[in-house]
């Protein structure tokens, strides 16, 4: 910049302008060694460089940034004293961002370290989801498009990969694949040798290293100039044509002849979650309860409305009917298929021997669930025996599933199977659905939207225990809920609203405060 | 031993005269009290400092050789009343740790220092946790310094002004007889920079000399009269003779510039981000020179009266770029520019946020605004200047005269962009690291509440503060290090409701057993205290303390915290040694909060720091398989089909290796939750799922390498017996396959 000095003689200005990085990441990953990489290797190549950071606590998984100016050494000799290098970065005077998480991208942009002249913005595009995302009780995950369309409006170039992979791939860390994708942007001058004899010199995992970043260098020389749309659309079971056995056969074909095509999708996964959990009966039985539920549609005008009633029918019928129940954690701990998930999951190579441990803790609930309806209901009620029973389950047991006793435990458990018509879970479990199909029944006559709402209430009615009462409560409330606000013109707006405030916390205190306020208009 | 070795980075600490120091601020400050010829330097660590004392942990053969005494110190009063030492025998020491809450620790210390004065140098190297990236009460050290009359340096954060700053503060020490304070700020502690060092000196006096040939003089010692004596002495010698010295070894620095009838003056830390700014604006090079004049007070206290008159002399007005507040400095320019019956204007917090940070931007639209009002015609160069798009629109607009117009950006104006993001990016506070034993406690505190209802519950200064974030959001106030105890001290009386405080084994040893158990025991306080032991201070960094396991050859570890509780007569304690025991854990808790016991309830929770614990264990474990030992490595697991993505578990978790991902299930709405590659297998998760009767997807894999002959027959055998039956029963599925 202004290498020409002004009028006065008293000052003259030196040329030479810092090239200036920002680096954003989470503590542990490595944000503070990529720093020190670009000012060793910057200093290797006769450059003056500096680096700043504030680790503090934000070292503990928080986000923190890492700022690098370069200059090179001649313009310093040239000036004849040492430069004042910024100790932060400032919104529009960065040229290069490095973002080791999507999100961490989208906070470089938020802060206005990216602009349109100027930045380079190399970001992964792997997610580590924040406490607020995971701990959310529906889907909290946040928008990554979001943050992908904003990069390409607010970076000159805008370069997102997905580094993590390369690292783990490579089995490095990423700051290698970071490293890696700087270089290979081009966006300071330095030449592949240069970024390579650094991580040589740092002599820390170096094979592994520069094996990520290689595999980062080539991808960020190919990158295009925008990155795509990730495609957050979830991929639907294909219908097929063929089943295994002619009577599967018969149900494949009444779906495909008797079924709008919008949920023919839903309804194959909901056959083969039926007949994985049961039997061909069963899956009759769903078909049967399908049948009747997609007549109403048909009957009240489903047609125009893309047979909303019998898509989200098609969903909850078949996990309402799939209720968890021992008996199937127990089939799904047993699978061959499982035994390869954990193997693979643990990353064992083939010369080790991998063991699972399971943490059940059935509660004597559980247990009577899966007894004679007469036998456990007789349980249940009585005093006495809950008196003698209850201690058995106050722990958990640790069951190990590759060892002999444990399997045979659990498979003879899964055996079970043919004898769950008779439980007292599948009765208290028939009776739910039975009123639930009756109430949407009862429903639609008068209002078809919030029929369809009422169906998607079932998404409430999930997991295990205690959690699992909790969310049947949440999903009875909805359901008075919506027997009072039949008959208002907005009712299935007011129960969608409800059964997204039923999601907010666990015990669904803004479910009841807000049902109290929708039940109060609703009587006046 | 500490989360960060410096053993390589220290060689440098012995480099000569004339060779060039390449590295990290705090270690340049080290080198600095070397080339000063310290005698002796204590401290206590926490951020920005941590590493300083981390540094000379792993100096101390270094610090030996040249007959310097180190010690980690119990506390900053310690640290503080350490340079005692000073105040009798010509023999530089230097304290340190992290202000301004170390400094309220000390400050007792300092203030009978500071009163009775120092005769060999007393340096405290305070690091100034201000700003991006703090974790404490944003306030001043200035306050300090005033109040005790103590001088305080703030130096340019280059390594050269920084490490000079230390040479500067023994010799204005010696020469005014008083503690000196040097500030370093939080991002200057840790730039990477460079400077020629000099040869280091050995102290003039050692320690053992001074203990051999003992000296005293009441004359020193805070009792009347001489305490009445010491405050007229700081005022009419010690204040005029740093004055002195101060100008004429030319401490603060005048950049010249050819406006000259404006000026800026600053904070010396506050250099670069100034030069910067003013370069944003095109009023300076990358190498500090500025068309403004700069008077640049490297020594913010006390102020020198005659360099402020002259600085402003002649000048129209003059911007004092002063961070932080109440504006002491501001109020001190404005009585020296009165009594001079001065007519510059000056201009601070006027033009300037009143509180924050100066961040080089807010600095640019200060001085900006000062141009703006006295010399408009300066932001013309603004067009020219590397700035953001937005500055350069409202200067050319204002100025309306013949600059260029704004370039056109044809995409969405940079604001625009970032606030299309608001509500997506999530915040990310910091956290219980992957493992932290901490985190089972503050699960079972959780159910013993779930239980028993909620509590007050009061939380102390250390990692596990971290529980008045989600996912736990336990805990009401925090009132200091240590102060966990002492901060439920009144609710000592009887109620339905017990109150809970929390403390860490850092703060405990720190002052908590005195000030929070030894209190409760005296006052005969009915609450809970829950002291988390994870065997180091290890939110400073992981550096041993008295309880600490590992054996150490400069300091006594190993000395339980259960004695010293039962040594000052508490007679509930409950030791857990497994935190991971979520059960155990929160059944110790139910029954402290429900005994008919009096007194105080103290659960001692006690499991390693997982950061330190992998980075000892990690290299051994691989040692052991390449060495073809059989070894068990566990991790946990979900079962995706087994999981209904109701995330219970993360609510009562929050690592980050449980996390959460699609669930491939077209029946399943929600992501199910999902144990990454970075579990490191603490049980935690596991045990929840059992403690809180959550869901049986968890499960623990045990991976064997190098399995023994006898676990490949035992594996063998079982492969065919389950390998059949899993056969017999996917045929069965297969049958009615769709």
């Amino acid at each position: 910049m202004n290498a020409a000095a002004g009028a006065t003689p008293g000052v003259r200005f030196h040329a030479g302008t810092p090239i200036k990085i920002a680096i954003l990441a989470m503590g542990g990953q490595g944000g503070g060694v990529l720093a020190d990489w670009v000012v060793d290797m910057a200093e290797h190549a006769g450059w003056w460089a500096q680096t700043t950071s504030v680790p503090g606590v934000a070292q503990r998984t928080g986000a923190t940034v890492y700022y690098v100016e370069l200059l090179p050494e001649g313009a310093v000799q040239a000036a004849g004293r040492p430069p004042a290098l910024a100790m932060m970065p400032t919104p529009g005077d960065v040229d290069v961002v490095l973002a080791a998480e999507l999100m961490e991208g989208g906070r470089a942009i938020q802060r206005g370290f990216v602009t349109p002249e100027r930045t380079t913005l190399i970001t992964s595009s792997h997610r580590s989801y924040a406490v607020a995302e995971k701990a959310a009780h529906g889907n909290g995950i946040a928008d990554s498009n979001a943050v992908l369309e904003a990069g390409s409006e607010a970076a000159r170039r805008f370069i997102c990969l997905d580094l993590q992979a390369m690292a783990e791939e490579a089995g490095s860390v990423i700051s290698a694949s970071l490293f890696g994708a700087l270089a290979g942007s081009e966006a300071i001058p330095f030449v592949r040798d240069d970024f390579e004899q650094t991580v040589r010199r740092a002599g820390l995992g170096v094979e592994a290293s520069l094996g990520a970043f290689a595999s980062a260098f080539e991808a960020a020389r190919a990158a295009p100039h925008a990155p795509p749309r990730l495609e957050s659309e979830r991929s639907t079971p294909e219908v097929p044509l063929q089943a295994s056995h002619p009577r599967v056969q018969a149900l494949l074909d009444d779906l495909r002849q008797n079924f709008p095509q919008q949920a023919q999708s839903m309804m194959v996964a909901g056959l083969r979650r039926t007949l994985a959990f049961q039997d061909l009966r069963y899956a009759q039985e769903y078909m049967e309860h399908m049948h009747a539920l997609r007549d109403l549609d048909a009957r009240f005008g489903g047609a125009p409305k893309h047979w909303a009633l019998t898509v989200a029918a098609a969903r909850y019928v078949a996990v309402a009917m799939a209720y968890d129940d021992v008996i199937r954690v127990a089939d799904l701990k047993t699978r061959g298929s499982r035994f390869e998930r954990v193997r693979e999951e643990t990353r064992a190579e083939s010369a080790q021997i991998v063991y699972a441990t399971e943490y059940m803790h059935p509660r004597l609930e559980e247990v009577c669930g899966a007894m004679p309806a007469r036998l456990g209901r007789a349980i249940e009620n009585s005093a006495f025996m809950q008196r003698m029973l209850s201690p058995l389950f106050r722990k958990g047991r640790y069951v190990k599933s590759g060892s002999l006793r444990g399997f045979l435990l659990l498979y003879c458990l899964a055996g079970m199977r043919r004898f769950r018509r008779g439980t007292l879970r599948h009765q208290v479990e028939q009776r739910s659905l039975r009123q639930w199909l009756e109430q949407i029944y009862d429903t639609v006559h008068h209002d078809y939207d919030l029929a369809v709402e009422l169906v998607n209430c079932r998404r409430l009615v999930k997991g295990y225990s205690d959690t699992h009462e909790r969310g049947a409560s949440k999903y009875q409330r909805l359901g008075l809920a919506a027997s009072h606000l039949l008959g208002q013109p907005d009712a299935a707006a007011q129960l969608k609203a409800l059964r997204e405030a039923a999601l907010a916390d666990s015990k669904g205190e803004k479910l009841d405060q807000m049902m109290a306020q929708a039940l109060s208009s609703a009587s006046t | 031993m500490a989360e960060r070795s410096f053993k390589k980075e220290v060689q440098q600490l012995r480099i000569g005269a004339g060779q060039e120091f390449r590295g990290e601020g705090i270690l340049a400050v080290t080198k600095g009290l070397l080339q000063s010829g310290v005698g002796y330097v204590a401290g206590y660590q926490g951020s920005p400092i941590s590493h300083l004392m981390d540094v000379l942990a792993d100096a101390q053969d270094i610090l030996e050789e040249l007959d310097v005494h180190f010690e980690a110190s119990a506390s900053e009063a310690t640290a503080a009343a350490t340079l005692a030492a000073s105040v009798m025998y010509p023999i530089r020491g230097a304290v340190t740790w992290k202000s301004t809450v170390g400094t309220n620790v000390a400050s007792d210390a300092l203030a009978n220092l500071a009163s009775g004065g120092v005769t060999g140098g007393a340096l405290i190297v305070v690091g100034e946790d201000y700003g991006e990236g703090s974790s404490i009460m944003q306030e001043r050290t200035h306050a300090f310094a005033m109040k005790s009359q103590i001088w305080l340096l703030d130096p340019r954060p280059n390594l050269e002004s920084m490490v000079k700053a230390v040479e500067d503060g023994f010799q204005l020490s010696e020469a005014s007889n008083t503690p000196v304070m040097l500030q370093l700020r939080i991002r200057s502690c840790h730039v990477h920079g460079r400077f020629i060092a000099r040869d280091n000196r050995r102290p003039a006096m050692t320690l053992s000399q001074a203990l051999a040939q003992p000296v005293r003089d009441t004359s020193r010692i805070v009792l009347p009269p001489a305490s009445f004596l010491h405050e007229h002495e700081k005022v009419e010698s010690r204040w005029p003779a740093a004055v002195d010295y101060i100008r004429s070894n030319g401490l603060n620095e005048v950049f010249d510039g050819d406006e000259q009838s404006l000026g800026l003056i600053l904070q010396g830390g506050l250099y670069n981000g100034v030069i910067r700014a003013l370069q944003l604006l095109g009023l300076a090079d990358t190498f500090g020179n500025s068309r403004i004049p700069l008077y640049v007070m490297n020594v913010t206290y006390p102020v020198v009266d005659e360099e402020i008159r002259d600085f402003c002399r002649n000048r129209k007005a003059v911007l004092l770029l002063e961070e932080g507040q109440p504006d002491y400095i501001a109020q001190n320019l404005h009585s020296i520019l009165r009594q001079a019956g001065s007519d510059t204007t000056l201009h601070g917090k006027d033009m300037l946020p009143m509180a924050g940070e100066y961040t080089t931007a807010v600095m640019r639209d200060g001085i900006q605004k000062f141009l703006a009002a006295h010399a408009p015609a300066l932001l013309q160069r603004v067009a020219e200047a590397p700035a953001p798009p937005n500055l350069r629109e409202t200067v050319v607009a204002r100025d309306k005269g013949d600059a260029p117009p704004p370039s056109v950006v044809p995409r969405k104006p940079p604001e625009m962009v970032a606030a299309s993001l608001a509500g997506v990016v999530p915040p990310r506070p910091p956290g219980f690291c992957t493992g932290c034993p901490e985190r089972p406690v503050f699960a079972a505190l959780t159910l013993a509440q779930e239980k028993l209802g909620e509590h007050h519950i009061a939380c102390d200064i250390g990692c596990h503060l971290f529980s008045i974030l989600p996912p736990f959001n336990l805990g009401a106030t925090t009132m200091g290090y240590g102060l966990g105890a002492s901060s439920a001290a009144a609710f000592n009386v009887p109620s339905s409701k017990r109150p809970i405080s929390i403390m860490g084994d850092g703060g405990f040893w720190h002052n908590g057993l005195a000030s929070g158990i030894g209190n409760a025991v005296f006052n005969k306080y009915d609450g809970v205290i829950i002291i988390v032991d994870n065997y180091y201070s290890a939110a400073t960094g992981g550096q041993d303390i008295l309880s600490s396991r590992a054996s150490n050859r400069h300091r006594s570890t190993n000395n339980p915290i259960e004695t010293a509780v039962r040594g000052v007569g508490v007679k509930w304690v409950r030791t857990l040694d497994r935190t991971y025991d979520v059960a155990k854990a929160r059944n110790t808790i139910e029954e402290a909060l429900t005994t008919a016991e009096k007194g105080p309830k103290v659960i001692i929770a006690q499991s390693e720091c997982m950061l330190n614990r992998q980075r000892r264990e990690k290299p051994l474990f691989r040692q052991a398989v390449k060495g073809g030992k059989r070894v068990v490595r566990q991790r946990f697991g979900v079962d995706p089909d087994v999981c209904s993505g109701d995330h219970a578990c993360i609510r009562l978790s929050g690592c980050p290796s449980l996390t959460i991902k699609d669930s491939g299930d077209p029946l399943k709405e929600d992501p199910i939750a999902y144990v990454d590659n970075t579990c490191v297998g603490c049980g935690n998760c596991g045990e929840v799922a059992d403690a809180a009767v959550l869901c049986p997807s968890f499960y623990r894999a045990d991976v064997i390498h190098n399995p023994s002959r006898w676990d490949q027959w035992k594996a063998g055998m079982r492969r065919r017996v389950i390998g059949y039956l899993q056969a017999r029963r996917q045929a069965q599925l297969n049958e009615y396959a769709l």
